[in-house]
Order: C-alpha cells, then structure tokens, then sequence
C-alpha cells in the first residue's frame, strides 16, 4: 500500500496545468494578453493583475500575476528571481569556510538555521563530529531562530489579513531574541553563529540565565498573540478553509515544514532524522487536520511552544566541553557528495554538496523550502478570493531570499 | 531494494552504492523514467526533494542529473543520478511528482537542459532575455557582469 | 446694522431659519475651521492612540510629543509634485478628490451641533445627511475608474459594492428611530436633525435606550454600517493596503491625495454625528432625567470648562516631566504654549454667556468623539474581513435584523 496514490491530486494537478496554460503564455515583459470569450448580455471580462514585484503584501519580490474574473482567482503564475544572487554559482568560487556566511544571506529570518545545515551538511563530508556541548549551542540558538522566525510570520500574516496590532508585539518580543544573538556573536540578523565542525564562540557569561529568562518571559507573550488572534471571529473566518492543502497534495508537491504538519503528516526532520542534539530531547510535533490557513496558524503557535520546551530542557542540561571538533586549517573533503537537510522554520532546508577534493565545493546545491513550498501557491488559491491570496502567500511563510537565492 | 531493482535492469545500473551513509544509484539515462516510476510506484518513494545537476566539462557525457528522492513511509533518501550529454534531454519527472515543475525549470534555467514533456519549460529565476546558463562550469562570472549587468543594465559594476 | 447681528443671538433658532445670511455665513466657515481642525487633531490622535496600543511611541519629534506632526504633513503633501497619469481620464481624475470633499463637507450644513448651532435646520435634515454622505462613493467610483489601472478599480467596485449593501441596513436603522420621533401626542415624526434630538427631549430618552433593546440594536447596525460606509478597518476593503496597495487612491499623491484624507475623517465625523443626533441625544448632556435641578445644571454647565483645564494641566506635566536639556528648550516651550491656548480656552468657557451658549457643541462634540475613538480602536484590534464575508454581514446580518427591528419598533409604537 503506497501512501501515495493517484487520485484527487492529479486531477486537480492536471487541472491546474491546463488552466494555468493560458497565463502560462504570458510573456514575461509584454502586455498581458487577456482571454475573451464571447460577449454575452452581462459577460464580464478576465482581468489580469500583477501583484508586485513591489506590493507591500508580497514578502519582498515576489510578482504573482493574477488571473481574476471579478474577485475571484482563475489562475496565477508566479515569477520569482527578483532577488536571485546566484550562491550557487558565488559557492564553486569559495572555499567551504569562505561560503559559510553565504548561508545566513538565503532565509535572512532565520539565519541560524541557514547555518546549521550548511556546517553539518560539509561536516558529515568531511566526516567531523561536532563536540556535545556545541550541539546544544546550536539547538539553543536554532530554536530561538525558529522563534524568531515564527514571529515574524506571525506579525506579518497578521498584518496581510488586516491586523496591525500582533506586528508590533511580536517584533516587540523578537527584539528579545536578536539581542541574545547580539551577544553571543555579535550580529542580529545574519549572524554566521556557527563554524564547520562547531561553534566558534563560547556562551558569554549568564548565557543559561538570559535564555531562561527570556522563555518565562515569551511563554505569556504567545498567550498574548493567541488571545489576541485564536478565537478573534474575523480571524478565524478570514483563515478557516483558506488555502486548504491535503497531505498528498503537499508530498507530490515536496511541501514541508508547518504546512505538511497542518495537513496532518507527523514528519519533521527533528524526529525523523535527528540532527544536532535533537535526539535527546523530549518534544511533540504539532499536526493540523484540515490543511487550511487556520490549521497553519495553529501548527505554528503550537511549534512555538515546543520550541520553547526544547530550549528550556536543552538549557537544563547543557554540557561541558570543548565547542569546536577537530578540523583542518584548510578544508579539503575527500571527493564525493553529501546531501543533507534539518528541519529550518520554513520546511526541509537541504545542501547537496559535491566535493572534487580541493579546497573548493565542486557544486553546491540548496534546496530550499520557501522554493518548493511556493509552487503550492497555484494550487491552494484556485477558485478563491484576492485577499485569500495574500493570506496563502503570507500562510506559505516564504522569504524571498531564499526563493530566489 | 537496490538488489532487486539491479536483478531487473541488470546493466541499466551501473552503480549502487552507499557513501557515508547515503544512498546513491547511478543509472543508465534512457531507464530513468522507469526507474523513478518504480520507485515511486513500488518502493513508495513519494516525495521528489531536489532535482539538480553537476557540470563536468571534459566528460564526454557533460550533465549529471541528481534526482534526490524521500520515503515517508521507509524514512530513507536515494539518489539517483544519470550522466547526458549537452544538447541531450531528459524526460521530465512532472507527471511523477508535481513538485518536479519548478526544480526541473531551475535546472534548465542554470543548465540548459530540457526536460522533455515539461508543461513549462521556460526559465525561472534569471529574465527571459538572459544569455547562457550560469551554473556551467564554462560560465564565468565575469561574463555574467560583462553581458548583463554593463551592457543590458548599463551600469558599471564593482566586479 | 448691529441690531441685524446681535438679533440672532438673542433667538433661539438657526441662523438659516432665522434667515440671517451673516450668520449663515460664520457658521459655514467656524464649521469649516473647525472640522479641519478636528481632522488634524484625529490625524495625531488616532496615530498617537493607535501607537500607544501597539506598544509604541508614534510621532515624538515635530513638537512636543509630536503636536505638530499632522501640520507638517499637511504642508509635505501640499508642496509635493502633482503626479497624474498619463493614461488616466484627466477631467474625472481631477473630479473625483473634489467630488468626494464636497459631500463629506456638505452634509455638515444640518448636522445639529447645538439646539441653535447649525447652518440650518432642513425638515428633510436626515435624508439629506444619508443622500449626500453616501453620494461620497460616486467619487470613489470616478477616482477609481480616472485612475485607469486594476487596483484602483477593484477598489471602487468594492467601494460602491459596499456602499449599496451597507446603506440598506443603515437606512433601515436610521428609519426605526425616526419611528420613535413620532410617539408625541400629535403622532407626527420628524426629519429635522434639530426635531429628532428635540423628540428625545420630549420623551426624555435617548433613542438608543428607547424600548430596550430594540434602540440598542438599532444602535449597533448603524453603528456597524457607518464603520462600512467610511471604509475603515474593519471594513477597509476599497483601500485594504495589503492587497489592493492604497485601493482607489492608489494613483493619487500629494494635494489630490490629501483631500481623499481629509474627506475620509470628515466623513467618519459625519456619520458619527448621525448616529449621535439619532441615538445618543444630540447635544444634550448626560443624565438629564436623574440629575436634575438648577445645581446639577450648574455643575455640568463647568464641564466642559473643567476637561479643557484637565488637558491644560495634562500638557503641564508634560512641560514638567521633559527633559532638562537645552536640546528640549523649544519642545518645552511649545508645549506650554499649547497648555496655555487649552487652558485659556477652559477658563474662556467658564464665562456665564458663553458657558450657556456653548456647552451643547461640547456634549455633541464629546459624544462624536468618543466613537471616533471607537474607529481607532477598531482599527487596532479588528483584522479585515473578506469581500464575501463583508457582503455576508451587510445581507444576510444586519439587514434582516434592521428589518426585524423596524417591525418591532413600528409593533411597539403602536402599543
């Protein structure tokens, strides 16, 4: 019995192929053509937008042509590359050390977890293990990221759908975390917080204190949010049944992160394939039913809280020891590749990396989740209505750096 | 698995093998949609991850396409590579996992290599209008600031 | 010639049933000062009050605690480059920002300030509030079709969609308090803002307290429909920023843009003066009934002298809590300044004439703002509803219960 079978999904995937056809011919610098059929007493005309590149609900960059028969999606198109950096390319130009704060550049809102995986993905080919103590560094700071980046989904989805107050609250509380990064290496948001074979800095003095603290001060923050969002009747009449996703829809579509979870697939990398210092904590995976937008909330809301969990017993027991293993001054892995993925905010952020033995990655691949996760966008919009699309877009947590690279 | 998929196309694989943990199987490129159908169909490899590609210019076969396949249900990766040459195309994996759509576009766009039956095969994160494909290894970067950014931006670069 | 200006005062109607054109005249343009001045002021306020709910400062540098902000606002958009489309219609374009404005100002003519402080007390005074503030879409539908670009239109269709669906909820509310005018002995109702506000005196009442609950809940749909007819958040489609950009402004900037603002305030300051004529007793104070006698008279006669002394002695805190530094010398200043005018406006109300003559523009104008704030603190807590949703609300909500209401109230009247 395979989990995965052909049924609604591809039909509904081939409907959306055919139908997306005719916007599909749409030159990316020409006019937009417009579809007309025969005129009819009281027949309305497609009317064909483009919501950015520069649209203060888009998250950045990101243009997506609208195909609308009033209110009413008929299709859309994305295109991305707004902000595309070519990494790939700058990383066959580096040495493995001299791209690592490439990395943060990608998801900017959480840096750390850019991080993470890059150090971890070129460690395993190079075959270094990171000391215990600069695992749980690196899941301290990685939640607190996830934190941070849940945060800013939170606010900013919030804003998207017409509430303006959550922004400032959350950016109140994720300022608290930035100031923690602040301390410990120096920068807030591109924070290059981790070297390949561990961390580069010890905690500073009263690390554990600060991070404790600041979970007792959070955990009513998140109360806060839910209060003021959870049960608010517009809210939830404005997320539930939006951009509904079903758990097979999202495999076939390599959706991950808090959007599978919403649908009800029980999968994080966290658990799955334990990475860093994951496997010595105790945490839940939250899981949605509906796959809809209020479900995603939910998810979120909820990994907020394991995060939080994760973070309080990772600080009870921090060990000791040294914080870097041992690794070569020049870093030249033997030839081969290495695919590897952790479980950023957004979804699985993999690195596929090709070692020819030099100094030099051969090749580095990113996969990144905000990438994957936006071709859904098509999908979950269809049939629904323009403010729906800017709740999906902001439900999809997508960052354009990462998108575009 | 990978003995039975082996006692079933015999030379189609030339390689299946593990490094450092991983799992990888180097296929002949005319079996590829076979192959991926039945790891799909049959050994529930339903979630395409990564689609990508290396260049290696003094091959003879110059592409590697790299596709990076998960298990829900076994928990467990594969990759499964084909070597094709320039000018080459591949069948697309869009019919198998949907997801295949965009990965497949940025191969092309960073490749040039086509997927046949692709419902769009068009260029994803560079313009239209750009020439070459930037993740060949005979495409420098100060071509790309050479070719784009000083004649079609008109502006002098810090390159 | 004297004798022709102080005749009015000594009369107790409005200057245009008096038919004094003078004073016609100087109310036409003290409504005018004066609303441009309550638009500035809710432009701070409502950026000062909506700040400090969000955890925030808000404007804190031009002025003392940012006083000055809105003016130089105003000033930016005046002096700012006049950007017109080049494939826009030019005439409706320039139309539309005046057409807007001139209803949002128009319908102050009856609003009732006072029992003698209006331009003029029209028998029609409510149809003609409800038919010119709602010709305000007619603009918005020009500004968005002139523009000739997709945001702005989808923000006018939405605008004028709204608008019809809303009115019909409105009007029937606005009609079950008319009802109420008519329980007199004679049986006749009125449509004089003037004469609707004189009914609740009557019957000592306030409509929205009249055959509890049914005033109430035609308080409330009225309440709710002239949050939709101003277009503001909760139901801010036409210009929902986060999908439409700006919605039918999208396309217009500087002085153009700046009369959609002020039309806009002016606007919320209209309808809630609707609903304040309607429901919450117009100009008269609270607790007419229980808190009678010449002494109670007396002290709600000192009130409105006492709250302007009230934020005379907020500004002087704030004179007192400033920083003492050179650096804060003219902020200090300022804002004494401005304690100074406040407190010399409350001592001016303590002066027995004008005490008298002007306390029903403070009781009206204490009662449109407070929903005023209500508009601002909807804005803070409310996300946006969706256009589908909003028509649900309008259709299958508040007209029905308007309907509902409208038959009771009619039932009961009879009774």
């Amino acid at each position: 019995m395979s989990f995965y079978e052909e049924t609604t999904i591809h039909k509904r995937m081939d409907a959306t192929a055919g139908a997306a056809g005719s916007v599909k011919t749409i030159d990316r610098t020409s006019h937009l053509e417009l579809d007309h059929h025969d005129k009819t007493f009281l027949d309305t005309n497609e009317l064909v937008i483009n919501m950015g590149p520069q649209h203060p609900a888009t998250h950045g960059v990101l243009r997506v042509i609208l195909k609308l028969d009033g209110e009413k999606v008929l299709g859309t198109e994305c295109v991305i590359g707004y902000l595309h950096r070519g990494v790939e390319k700058i990383a066959e130009h580096r040495t493995y050390t001299m791209f690592n704060p490439y990395v943060d550049r990608m998801d900017y809102v959480a840096a750390v977890s850019n991080g993470l995986g890059y150090c971890e993905a070129v460690e395993k080919l190079l075959n270094v293990q990171a000391p215990p103590r600069a695992n749980y560094i690196r899941v301290i700071l990685t939640e607190l990221n996830r934190l941070a980046s849940h945060m800013l989904w939170l606010g900013t989805h919030a804003l998207d759908i017409g509430a303006i107050t959550p922004l400032f609250y959350t950016f109140r509380d994720r300022e608290e975390i930035l100031k923690i990064f602040e301390k410990y290496c120096g920068a807030r948001l591109t924070t290059h917080a981790f070297r390949i074979g561990g961390c580069s800095y010890e905690t500073y003095d009263g690390f554990e204190r600060e991070v404790v603290n600041f979970v007792n001060f959070v955990t009513p923050k998140i109360d806060e949010y839910e209060e003021l969002l959870t049960t608010n009747r517009i809210w939830v009449e404005r997320t539930k049944g939006v951009g509904p996703i079903t758990a097979r829809e999202c495999v076939a579509l390599g959706v991950t992160g808090p959007v599978l979870r919403a649908s009800g697939v029980k999968w994080d990398l966290r658990k799955a394939q334990p990475y860093a210092a994951y496997s010595d904590f105790d945490f839940d995976i939250p899981v949605g039913e509906n796959g809809d937008t209020y479900d995603r909330y939910l998810v979120r809301m909820q990994e907020m809280r394991q995060s939080l969990r994760i973070i309080e017993q990772a600080v009870g027991k921090i060990p000791a020891g040294p914080i870097m293993a041992k690794v070569p001054k020049v870093i030249k892995p033997a030839v081969g590749e290495i695919y590897h993925s952790i479980e950023a905010p957004k979804g699985e952020l993999g690195y596929f990396i090709v070692s020819d033995g030099s100094t030099q990655p051969y090749r580095i691949r990113v996969r990144p989740p905000s990438f994957v996760n936006l071709q859904a966008l098509d999908m979950m919009v269809r049939g629904q209505l323009v403010a729906d699309v800017i709740a999906v877009i902001g439900t999809l947590d997508i960052v354009l750096g990462e998108v575009d690279r | 698995m990978i003995a039975k998929l082996k006692g079933q196309y015999g030379s189609g694989i030339h390689e299946a093998s593990t490094y450092l943990g991983q799992n990888y199987m180097i296929v002949e490129s005319a079996m590829i949609p076979e192959i991926l159908q039945i790891l799909r169909d049959e050994e529930q490899f339903d979630y395409c991850v990564d689609i990508t590609t290396m260049h290696y210019p003094e091959q003879e076969k110059q592409f590697e396409i790299v596709w990076i396949l998960y298990s829900f249900a076994r928990n467990e990766r594969i990759r499964v590579k084909t070597a094709i040459a320039d000018g080459e195309e591949i069948p697309s994996a869009v019919p198998l996992w949907p997801a295949a759509n965009w990965l497949e576009r940025e191969v092309y766009d960073m490749f040039g290599i086509r997927f046949q039956g692709h419902p769009d095969m068009k260029r994803i994160l560079l313009p239209d209008g750009w020439k070459g494909h930037p993740l060949r290894k005979d495409y420098g970067i100060i071509q790309q600031d050479r070719d784009w950014v000083q004649i079609n931006l008109g502006i002098e670069s810090g390159q | 010639m004297l004798d022709y200006i102080t005749s009015y005062l000594r009369s107790d109607t409005t200057p245009g049933q008096a038919g004094n054109i003078l004073w016609a005249v100087v109310y036409i343009f003290l409504i005018f000062a004066g609303l441009s001045v309550a638009v500035i002021a809710m432009n701070w306020l409502e950026r000062k009050i909506l700040a400090h709910m969000q955890v925030r400062l808000g404007p804190m540098r031009v002025g003392p605690h940012g006083l000055l902000q809105p003016i130089a606002d105003a000033l930016k958009l005046l002096i700012k480059e006049d950007i017109m489309p080049a494939e826009a219609d030019k005439f409706v374009f320039w139309m539309a920002p005046l057409v807007v404005v001139m209803t949002a100002f128009t319908v102050f003519v009856v609003v009732p300030f006072g029992a003698t402080h209006a331009v003029t007390d029209m028998n029609i005074g409510i149809l003609f509030m409800v038919g010119v503030s709602s010709l305000s879409v007619l603009g918005i539908v020009m500004a968005g079709w002139a523009s000739n670009s997709h945001y702005p239109l989808i923000g006018a269709l939405r605008s004028s969609a709204q608008m019809v669906s809303y009115e019909i909820a409105m009007g029937l509310a606005v009609v079950s308090a008319i009802l109420m005018t008519s329980l007199n002995s004679a049986g006749t109702g009125t449509l004089s803002m003037i004469g609707i506000v004189q009914a609740q005196q009557a019957q000592h009442v306030w409509f929205v307290f009249k055959f509890f609950p049914l005033g109430m809940i035609a308080f409330f749909i009225f309440a709710i429909a002239m949050v939709a007819e101003t277009n503001r958040a909760p139901f801010d489609l036409p210009e929902a920023e986060s999908e439409l950009t700006a919605g039918f402004h999208t396309e217009y900037s500087g002085f153009r843009w700046s009369l959609f603002f002020l039309a806009e305030y002016s606007a919320m300051i209209a309808v809630s003066s609707i609903a304040v004529t309607l429901w919450l007793g117009g100009w008269l104070r609270p607790f007419s009934n229980s808190l009678t006698g010449d002494t109670w008279e007396m002290v709600f006669s000192l009130i409105p002298g006492l709250s302007f002394l009230a934020f005379a002695a907020m500004c002087f805190l704030g004179v007192f809590r400033m920083p003492k530094h050179r650096a804060f010398r003219m902020q200090t200043m300022g804002l004494a300044g401005f304690g100074v005018l406040l407190g010399g406006i409350g001592l001016l109300l303590f002066v027995p004439p004008v005490r008298y003559r002007v306390q029903d523009i403070f009781w009206f104008s204490a009662k449109v703002a407070i929903s005023m704030y209500m508009y601002i603190w909807y804005r803070g807590t409310f996300p946006r509803y969706r256009f589908d949703q909003l028509m649900k609300v309008g259709w299958k909500v508040l007209l029905p219960l308007g309907i509902g209401v409208l038959v009771l109230t009619a039932g009961v009247g009879v009774l």
